[in-house]
């Protein structure tokens, strides 16, 4: 006898997010199926309007990644109308994006994805001083973990817990889960780093807003450079970026690196962790140039996780359906030609496990029909993975050395082989290994900045002209905090004529195709055994550990001009709100 | 202190004495027990109670009561939904700054529910806000963040296993709230989704409740603007005034232009003439590449961003008028001067009106006249010209 259950809303992602899945009578999940709840435009509201203002728009798709679709939108309008960018531009872009991915995977793991692992009730019982000399084991160095220092984290989560108003945000979650693995030293921390952490993102934020004007949504790119000219050439704001950048560095290798290692060798029997990807296809894209010619992450597919190969990828190969998606187009589409049309056809009522383990009364997914606002991109028909774990096992296929080496010293120090890369604890800790790429690697884009302005080079932001009479085609690919992102523009008569955003989680999140392939999430969870189907952890973790980004995966549409008086159902709202 | 001063010195007293009765949520915690803990000095609590009291455009003499209101905070529980949104306002959130002072605020007001950091999910944080919806009743904050999108009977966002609408969802809470916050432009007048052609007919959150909303926009905005509306409900017990847009004015009376660190050079008609040329390297004035300072009420150019590090203008990019309403429709392109175009674009707010002043009826040829007079006097001035 089947039954369903739904996890709706997930929280600590980014946008709302509901999985439904069906487990068997051992509880083991036979079906998985992930749906976004939420619609809201932004490629159909860009349209029409001054390339150049679509940098600003797009890069409201998301204030978490807010760095990524800024660049995107930027540099699709480059490419579209042939600018060489500045050197000096080229490398506070990379200044800018290496600030990005210190700041979101180290917020992902301590403060959205940490709870999954950390029992933070359990640190509670922690002997502060055991705790401290075992800190030791997973760092030379530890950070955070002085013992009067984790006595006082303990003191102060002891009053908060004890208090008449409870945890707080920390409440009613799925404390003294069986799956939780640390023992209540290590609970105690990763608490102390998760307090920690709170601190630090504060300063690789800064980190961004140095050169950003702020963050999130920082404002000082445009189409042909960067508008920072004056803090490029001031030596203190320079020398801002290095001390921040050295803060935060110092605490990924000091802290997020080793918490990583400690939940490898805990969580390395956990079966749910540990239960191989759905779909074992990678793509990752070059991003953050260091220098002129290297970039520290590398292009390429992986298929079967076989690594020993590297495939090269073709642009051409890339299309998006909506077979299960709220769209009427269903055909796969190359981006520069994605037409979709929302067929929002809702939810259907059905029995379903509820929050007390008894039958309930529940909407549901029409699960043969579509069920989610986000579409299925595939990959020459295929599905992919993208993400800080494709961004490794690509790099591993293109050996490239500086992944090679970060991924190698990973494997040693935990004593995992290479297959337990492609799983759920896998898919952590290539987010802490792409972090380490920054905090290793990207001071040698800051050195060749420096290096670039002794020679008097002040050059920021590129003359270019728009012509009205020309048509132009352009797209940005690269690889962003969760995977693979590409922006497709066309621009004609001087204003945008359509535009397409495949983003990372699109590809990771979406339902699945016209035959019936599903897509990493939804491959990930299946197989999986819940414990206790009214605390389902497991799929929380495991769908945690993409980072999901779900405002940036919800499609809008029409590039083809269709009307869209369909769905302009309130004509008084359009327009004008107040 | 004179007579309206001191009649709000006393009513802030009384709130406060007010409060100070009503039993603590979380009785062991204090904030001057928490600051102890956290090595903050009385000194540095009351130095920083001082700024807020200057940031919230109050008398020095308040700067005691900012310090009580700060102390009796933790009486406060918070609701925080997301709708049609980013999470940039959370994010924003986050990155309070200075001795962590205000994300301690932040931590004491009582987080009941907010979906980016709450550890709970599926039914456990449905239950979550239930329970501090029936708990707190009449007693709460609720922060929203995101436009409410209202097309499809607002099913195009929904939100748990009974598939409940945003809109729903925002109504209901709105409810029984002690006070509602609107946070990020998003939520104060719909923002980015509800730009041209708006395909889901999002709404400000204003337009869906009947309740009374502060709008806190800017995307995002500032993490003290949220804090200070919230030290401004505890103080007075009321509501903050407000301008025509329902902005508090402590935070949005003023235009970027009017603190703006290059305003000397607008006076001196020294213009940037395009990104990267000499002008830039200098700082000049951002106007002629599409600074809407003129047109823009926030409290940026005073407070900047990210414990202060910088700000678009400092960055050497023109603001782009984001806490607005339709600024997206209406400050585009964000590279190119309003003066331009001014004579036959709609443009809501005015160059040299006060806020309080601007209002829909105000958004005629009067107030864009002037700004246009103001703009182009100045541009006359160029000495590149």
């Amino acid at each position: 006898m089947t039954k369903r259950i739904i996890v709706d809303p997930i929280t600590r992602i980014e946008g709302h997010l509901r999985i439904e899945v069906i487990v068997d009578e051992n509880n083991i999940i036979q079906e998985a199926y992930s749906s976004s709840t939420l619609w809201r435009g932004l490629e159909v509201i860009v349209k029409n309007r001054d390339p150049r203002d679509v940098g600003f728009m797009v890069q409201r798709i998301c204030g978490v990644c807010t760095y990524s679709h800024y660049k995107a939108g930027i540099t699709a309008v480059e490419d579209a109308l042939g600018i060489e960018v500045p050197f000096n531009a080229q490398m506070v872009r990379a200044l800018m994006n290496v600030s990005l991915v210190l700041h979101d995977h180290l917020v992902h793991f301590y403060h959205l994805h940490g709870l999954d692992w950390c029992d933070i009730t359990s640190a509670l019982k922690a002997d502060p001083k055991k705790a401290s000399e075992l800190a030791f084991k997973y760092s030379k160095n530890p950070i955070a973990t002085g013992a009067d220092e984790l006595k006082a984290v303990q003191e102060r989560v002891k009053k908060f817990a004890s208090g008449k108003q409870g945890l707080g945000p920390f409440a009613n979650a799925y404390w003294g889960h069986g799956t939780y693995k640390f023992t209540p030293e290590q609970n105690l921390i990763v608490l102390s780093h998760y307090l920690k952490a709170l601190e630090i993102q504060r300063v690789a934020a800064q980190l961004m807003a140095i050169f950003g004007a702020k963050q999130p949504h920082p404002q000082s790119l445009s189409v042909g450079g960067v508008t920072c000219v004056m803090d490029i050439l001031d030596p203190s704001r320079l020398g801002d970026w290095l001390t921040k950048y050295k803060e935060v560095a110092d605490f990924v290798n000091r802290a997020y690196y080793a918490d990583v290692v400690m939940a490898a060798e805990m969580y390395k029997n956990e079966p749910s962790v540990l239960k191989g990807c759905g779909v074992k296809n990678f793509i990752s894209y070059e991003e953050i140039p260091v220098n002129k010619s290297e970039f520290l992450y590398s292009t390429g597919i992986v298929r079967n996780g076989d690594i020993s190969k590297l495939l090269p990828l073709e642009e051409d190969l890339i299309t998006e359906e909506a077979t299960h998606s709220w769209y009427k187009e269903d055909k796969p589409l190359h981006p520069y030609d994605g037409e979709t049309e929302p067929n929002y056809t809702g939810f259907v009522d059905a029995d379903t496990i509820g929050p007390d383990g008894k039958p309930i009364h529940t909407k549901a997914l029409q699960l043969d029909g579509k069920y989610s606002w986000i579409k299925s991109p595939r990959y020459n028909g295929e599905p992919m993975e993208v993400g800080p774990l494709a961004a490794i096992v690509v790099g591993l296929a293109a050996k490239n050395p500086r992944i090679t080496k970060i991924a190698t010293q990973f494997l040693e120090d935990t004593g995992l082989p290479v297959e337990a890369l492609f799983t759920t604890l896998g898919r952590t800790a290539a987010r802490v290994l792409e972090c380490k790429l920054s905090a290793d690697y990207g001071i040698e884009a800051f050195n060749s900045l420096v290096e670039n302005l002794k020679t008097g080079d002040q050059a920021t932001c590129a003359p270019y002209k728009i012509d009205n009479n020309k048509e132009y085609k352009g797209r940005y690919i690269g690889n962003v905090p969760r995977g693979m992102l590409s922006h497709w523009i066309r621009i004609k008569n001087g204003v945008v004529q359509n535009y397409q955003c495949v983003v990372p989680s699109t590809w990771n999140a979406g339902p699945k195709d016209s035959k019936e392939q599903m897509g990493p999430y939804e491959a990930s969870l299946v197989g999986t055994k819940i414990q206790d189907l009214t605390q389902p952890l497991e799929i929380i973790r495991t769908i945690h550990s993409f980072d999901p980004c779900i405002a940036c995966s919800v499609h809008v549409m029409d590039t083809k001009g269709h009307e869209l008086g369909e769905y302009k159902i309130d004509p008084i709202a359009i327009g004008c709100n107040i | 202190m004179d007579i309206i001063e001191e009649s709000l010195f006393s009513k802030a007293e009384a709130r406060l004495n007010q409060l100070k009765k009503l039993p603590a949520l979380k009785k062991d915690r204090s904030i001057t027990k928490a600051l102890k803990e956290h090595g903050i000095s009385r000194r540095d609590f009351m130095k920083w109670a001082g700024a807020m009291t200057a940031m919230l455009s109050l008398p020095a003499s308040f700067a005691p009561l900012t310090a009580r209101a700060a102390e009796v905070a933790d009486r406060l529980p918070v609701i925080w939904l997301h709708m049609a949104e980013c999470t940039g306002c959370s994010e924003s959130l986050l990155r309070s700054d200075g001795p962590g002072i205000d994300s301690l605020i932040f931590d004491y007001i009582s987080l009941e529910y907010h979906e980016t950091l709450m550890a709970a999910s599926g039914y456990q944080a449905e239950q979550n806000l239930e329970d501090a919806i029936e708990k707190y009743k009449g007693r709460y904050v609720l922060m929203v963040e995101g436009g409410v999108p209202t097309a499809l009977e607002g099913q195009y966002l929904t939100i748990g296993a009974h598939g409940m609408t945003g809109l729903e969802s925002a109504r209901k809470a709105s409810e029984n709230a002690a006070a509602i916050f609107a946070i990020g432009t998003c939520s104060s007048f719909g923002g980015i989704q509800a730009a041209n052609p708006n395909p889901t007919a999002s709404k400000p959150l204003s337009a869906v409740t009947n309740k009374p909303v502060i709008n806190v926009p800017g995307c995002p905005p500032s993490e003290k603007n949220i804090v200070g509306n919230v030290l401004h409900f505890i103080l007075f017990g009321t509501l903050p005034s407000v301008d025509a847009f329902n902005r508090p004015k402590w935070a949005y009376g003023l235009r970027i232009h009017d603190l703006c660190e290059r305003r000397g050079h607008f006076d001196a008609g020294e213009f940037v003439q395009t990104f990267g040329d000499e002008g830039a390297k200098n700082g000049y004035c951002l106007y002629k590449v599409g600074c809407k300072g003129p047109y823009t009420f926030n409290n940026c150019s005073k407070l900047r961003f990210n414990s202060h590090t910088s700000w678009p203008i400092q960055a050497g990019h023109g603001c782009i008028g984001c806490s607005e309403p339709n600024f997206w429709d209406t400050m585009g392109p964000f590279e190119e001067p309003m003066a331009n175009r001014l004579f036959n674009t709609p443009m809501f707010g005015g160059a040299d009106k006060t806020a309080d002043n601007i209002g829909i009826a105000l958004l005629g040829a009067a107030a864009i006249g002037m700004a246009a007079h103001a703009v182009l006097s100045n541009i006359k001035k160029d000495k590149e010209q």
